[in-house]
């Protein structure tokens, strides 16, 4: 998992696990938030370049880092994000608070 | 197709058997030939509903879940049931974004994935009586889509 989380500069990387369940949002939301504390993270990156699956425990989980970040403020986006994902996004009204890439953005050199 | 066919799973009331209930229930759905779209869309409410008794229904507890699938008319329908501790207010509970549980981060979207992935949703609850959460979905007839 922790092969998952990377840091470069200000930005951490998350990559996202294929399903994105309570089960393991419970996890990542630790993890993070851990790495959240002992480093200086201005962005936080979703990267969703393996995710098929993703229900409203990951919302929950995205929406409570973007409230970390927010109180800092930083900032959250979503990378490599598929049709599927892109829906559940939208559905749940989380794209208003996040940039979201079909691919790379431009600051892909720090993912 | 048109036989009629069912299934029933029972299970701990474990976080890490949701992925299990989702992978069960969508091979099960595989007989209506659905499409992947259809598949996501019956995972994801299952997922809602079997996390809404792990976490609402049994409080971190561990106790048993049981899941009913049936198949008729080109229709899944899913009973997903918990013996916890019910629902109050069950209009309250299905509005968008409102949540008991606001310090573990629950987006509050459960029941409105629930309801906007499947074709219909019914909750049955009261206080001490756990709950029973059942929906259906058609899954259209596309012969042949992936095999043009």
């Amino acid at each position: 998992m922790e092969d998952n989380f990377q840091i470069l500069g200000t930005y951490l990387t998350i990559r996202l696990p294929a399903e994105v369940d309570h089960h393991n949002s419970e996890e990542l939301k630790r993890k993070a938030d851990r790495l959240l504390m002992e480093n200086n993270i201005h962005c936080i990156i979703f990267d969703f370049g393996r995710t098929n699956f993703m229900d409203s425990s990951g919302i929950g989980m995205i929406m409570g880092r973007y409230k970390n970040m927010r109180f800092m403020g930083g900032a959250v986006v979503a990378v490599r994000v598929n049709e599927r994902m892109r829906r559940i996004l939208t559905m749940s009204g989380i794209y208003k608070m996040m940039d979201i890439y079909e691919g790379l953005p431009e600051q892909s050199n720090l993912i | 197709m048109n036989t009629e066919n069912e299934m029933k799973l029972e299970f701990d009331s474990r976080s890490c058997n949701e992925g299990f209930a989702r992978v069960s229930v969508a091979a099960f759905l595989t007989q209506l030939n659905p499409t992947l779209e259809e598949v996501a869309d019956v995972k994801t409410a299952l997922s809602e509903a079997v996390t809404n008794a792990i976490i609402h229904g049994y409080e971190g507890k561990v106790e048993k879940i049981t899941i009913t699938c049936r198949i008729f008319d080109q229709t899944i329908e899913i009973e997903v049931k918990d013996h916890g501790v019910g629902i109050e207010d069950i209009r309250r509970a299905m509005e968008p974004l409102f949540t008991t549980k606001q310090d573990c981060e629950r987006a509050g979207m459960g029941f409105s994935f629930m309801e906007a992935f499947m074709d219909t949703l019914e909750v049955v609850s009261s206080p001490g009586k756990g709950t029973s959460v059942k929906m259906t979905k058609k899954i259209l007839h596309t012969d042949n889509r992936y095999e043009r």
